[in-house]
């Protein structure tokens, strides 16, 4: 069992939470992920992990609930105990077995859309504890929106925040900031861009015609998150990789978009849910983490 | 008394009956059934049996005490050599093994000895006769990685010889393939697997899941930094395989593995609970194995019409003959001689078919079996709405890849000594399917007993 330590809710959509687990506070890396069941009757869920603190053997993990089980998942409390908590599963981003003194002369964009703040932030900070300061951009549809605006501030060289409606910081897109920035005469020689999928897309699509190399993080439906399922499959440069041991994060202008949002749509989206419920009935009963189920 | 050529009958479900529940097949003996049974065995001296079984169980021993009527006895003496009776007498491949050699077995059916040990592991269950504690702890701490079969059976072996063990596994549950791969119907979770595993805890081994070694934590940090003197690797193999072919990625198509994944461990063909399965009406599984055997019975099982699409004859399928024999009676369609080419995906990159060519069977190849050729022209097109492709697994390499000086093949298996286990690491031993790739339960078994043998001698020689 795996007692919550801290349950917050950072709006209206996303909730925060620190999980005692000393195994994988000992040994998670910036990049990896952990899977989470609340109880016998569970899901195993992939979550983000935002944080971890090595003495103190907790993990932070945050989420937006999209499912029945997330859901159940946003409804526990400080003090109560989610039954499995594993991992941390997958690779650790690029960089943490980079030569460091190479790492340094990179110039670092990090593109954070939504909830994807929360994975690039353990990014950001590992980073600026070794002594590199990355620009991120952190984008939202709305001002109510905006997470860790503090948190990255203090690990972040440049922070650039834009929400889809101008209700603050810039308005627009995350894509039309990093072409912003490249017209005010900055540079960069790598970019990590984490969010929802679509927006991960098209900041792939404006990096490549700024021949910026990017990174991005792909979460797909999991069920083991250690390379026995396979239903994590994505096309990267013509060849399948399994998301969860070879991933989560690959080269974004080698992923093939169409086919994994055509993967994700299906469990993700308004449409897929009813095609779902259309094709299969009740048996697909909800709780899958990814389409709301039934509800 | 009946024909003492024939084995006695055993109850099984009805085949219509069943292939819409999810309750076990076979019923197993009775009382009276197995005292029959048993009495037909002819208590070779020299027993070949013995010698067919990967852990030796002393078979005409235990009869004898069943013969008898003594059942605690009977699993007393099938204790000394097997942790996981009930298992074993479900999904052994006995054809092959024990049976295989029984000398009745040269004039009629021979004795069924898995039905027998099925029946006294059940019984004992029943009358809450537990395995005996050890005697005294030797306080030497051994890691075990993997609790499935060969993981379970050296844990076992290993606290019964006084080693304080922990098994780390990766799962939220302890079982390995028992519990995510082998189908309720087979194998039942509650009934057997976890009375198995809790009888190996009665022996004072800990369980410690959510552990993913090469991920939570290291072999050399268990070893330098925990205190366990010897590891023994049983992480099976779990990768699943695909085909390569076009088509390959559309939603529908499904490993084996995590079809079976999906209903069997995490229950999702039950309604309390949470997990997604989906419930296709017309489903191929790619595959001739006891795991096609399975993913098939489970997609009827949730109500569609399954083909097995296998590219040699029924002569070669590589599943048991009673598994290929339960699943006709059930309504498995076998379309036999057929590969397939493609999956083709509609406008929304759902499976819609398969396109396959047929074969014919040409010379053999380096199996024996004979090699299949495909027919010129003989392509076909399959419509259907799910493929689960069942074409065998490798070893993960999250062990591998994290232990330095491990030394694996090129198959990805690690390099292990048959008799005893030992790895090319110091004071790591390694067994099963993470050595052999996929095989059988008991042979896994076997080779945790190996081991364990291996690592008590390796630690007595150390403290000497």
């Amino acid at each position: 069992m795996y007692k919550i330590l801290k349950a917050e809710k950072l709006n209206e959509i996303v909730y925060l939470m620190v999980v005692d687990a000393p195994r994988v506070a000992k040994h998670c890396e910036p990049g990896q992920f952990v899977i989470v069941k609340k109880d016998d009757a569970g899901e195993r869920i992939p979550l983000t992990i935002c944080d971890y603190d090595r003495e103190a053997g907790t993990v932070t993990i945050v989420f937006q609930p999209v499912g029945a089980s997330t859901e159940k998942f946003a409804k526990m409390q400080t003090g109560d105990f989610f039954e499995d908590f594993v991992g941390p599963l997958g690779c650790p981003s690029e960089f943490v077995n980079e030569d460091l003194e190479e790492l340094k002369k990179e110039k670092l964009l990090f593109v954070a859309g939504g909830v994807g703040t929360a994975p690039v932030y353990p990014q950001v900070k590992w980073l600026h504890e070794h002594g590199i300061d990355a620009d991120v951009i952190v984008g939202a549809k709305t001002k109510d929106l905006i997470i860790l605006e503090k948190e990255m501030e203090e690990v972040a060289g440049n922070l650039y925040i834009t929400t889809d409606d101008g209700t603050y910081g810039r308005h627009g897109m995350v894509t039309k900031v990093i072409e912003d920035l490249t017209a005010e005469g900055k540079t960069y020689t790598k970019c990590v861009a984490i969010g929802p999928m679509i927006m991960m897309k098209f900041c792939c699509l404006t990096t490549k015609k700024l021949n910026l190399p990017t990174i991005v993080s792909m979460n797909p439906v999991m069920v083991d998150g250690t390379g026995m399922c396979g239903a994590c499959r994505v096309i990267v440069g013509g060849e399948v990789k399994f998301a969860c041991v070879d991933g989560p994060e690959f080269d974004g202008h080698l992923i093939d978009w169409d086919l994994a949002m055509k993967r994700q749509q299906m469990y993700k989206t308004e449409e897929g849910r009813a095609l779902l419920k259309l094709r299969e009935g009740d048996t697909h009963h909800g709780g899958c983490g990814n389409c709301g189920g039934d509800e | 008394m009946g024909d003492v050529l024939k084995k006695v009958p055993v109850r099984e479900q009805d085949p219509k009956v069943r292939a819409t529940n999810f309750e076990e097949v076979c019923y197993g003996y009775n009382k009276e059934e197995a005292m029959e049974e048993a009495a037909r065995c002819l208590t070779c001296k020299n027993a070949k049996c013995v010698k067919g079984c990967p852990v030796n169980i002393d078979i005409p021993g235990f009869i004898k005490e069943v013969k008898e009527g003594n059942f605690e006895e009977a699993f007393k003496v099938i204790g000394q050599s097997s942790a996981l009776p009930a298992v074993c007498g479900r999904v052994c491949p006995q054809e092959t093994q024990c049976e295989g050699l029984c000398i009745r077995g040269i004039k009629g059916e021979p004795v069924s000895i898995g039905k027998l040990e099925r029946f006294v592991a059940d019984w004992a269950k029943e009358n809450g006769i537990k395995p005996e504690p050890p005697k005294e702890k030797n306080g030497h701490k051994v890691a075990v990685i993997g609790a499935g079969p060969a993981g379970l059976t050296c844990a076992g072996d290993l606290a019964k010889m006084g080693y304080d063990v922990t098994i780390f596994e990766a799962l939220h549950q302890p079982g390995g393939v028992l519990v995510y791969g082998i189908p309720e119907f087979r194998l039942p979770k509650d009934k057997v697997v976890k009375m198995e595993v809790e009888n190996v805890k009665a022996l004072g081994v800990k369980i410690e899941t959510n552990v993913i070694i090469g991920k939570s934590t290291t072999i050399d940090e268990l070893m330098e930094k925990e205190g366990f003197e010897a590891v023994f690797i049983g992480s099976g193999a779990g990768l699943p395989m695909f085909m390569g072919i076009p088509g390959e990625i559309s939603n529908g198509v499904f490993s084996a593995n995590e079809y079976l994944t999906r209903s069997n461990l995490m229950k999702a063909f039950r309604d309390d609970h949470d997990t997604p399965i989906k419930m296709g009406k017309k489903v191929a599984v790619v595959g001739g194995g006891n795991v096609a055997m399975d993913a098939a019975r489970t997609a009827l099982r949730l109500g569609a019409e399954v083909h097995i699409v296998y590219r040699r004859s029924e002569a070669e399928l590589p599943a048991r003959a009673e598994e290929v024999h339960h699943a006709k009676e059930e309504g498995i369609i076998f379309d036999l001689l057929c590969n397939p080419t493609e999956i083709l995906a509609d406008e929304n990159g759902w499976v819609r078919g398969m396109k396959c060519v047929r074969m014919e069977l040409g010379e053999p190849d380096a199996s024996g079996r004979r090699r299949p050729v495909e027919i010129p022209g003989s392509e076909f097109e399959m419509e259907l709405d799910t493929v689960i492709m069942s074409l065998g697994t490798s070893p993960n390499p999250l062990i591998s890849s994290t232990t330095i000086g491990l030394d694996t093949n090129k198959r990805k298996c690690i390099i292990a000594d048959e008799e005893n286990g030992k790895t090319t690491k110091d004071g790591v031993y390694a067994g099963g399917d993470a050595v052999t790739g996929a095989a059988t339960v008991i042979l896994a078994m076997g080779a945790g007993k190996s081991a364990a043998q291996g690592i008590d001698e390796f630690i007595k020689g150390k403290n000497n």
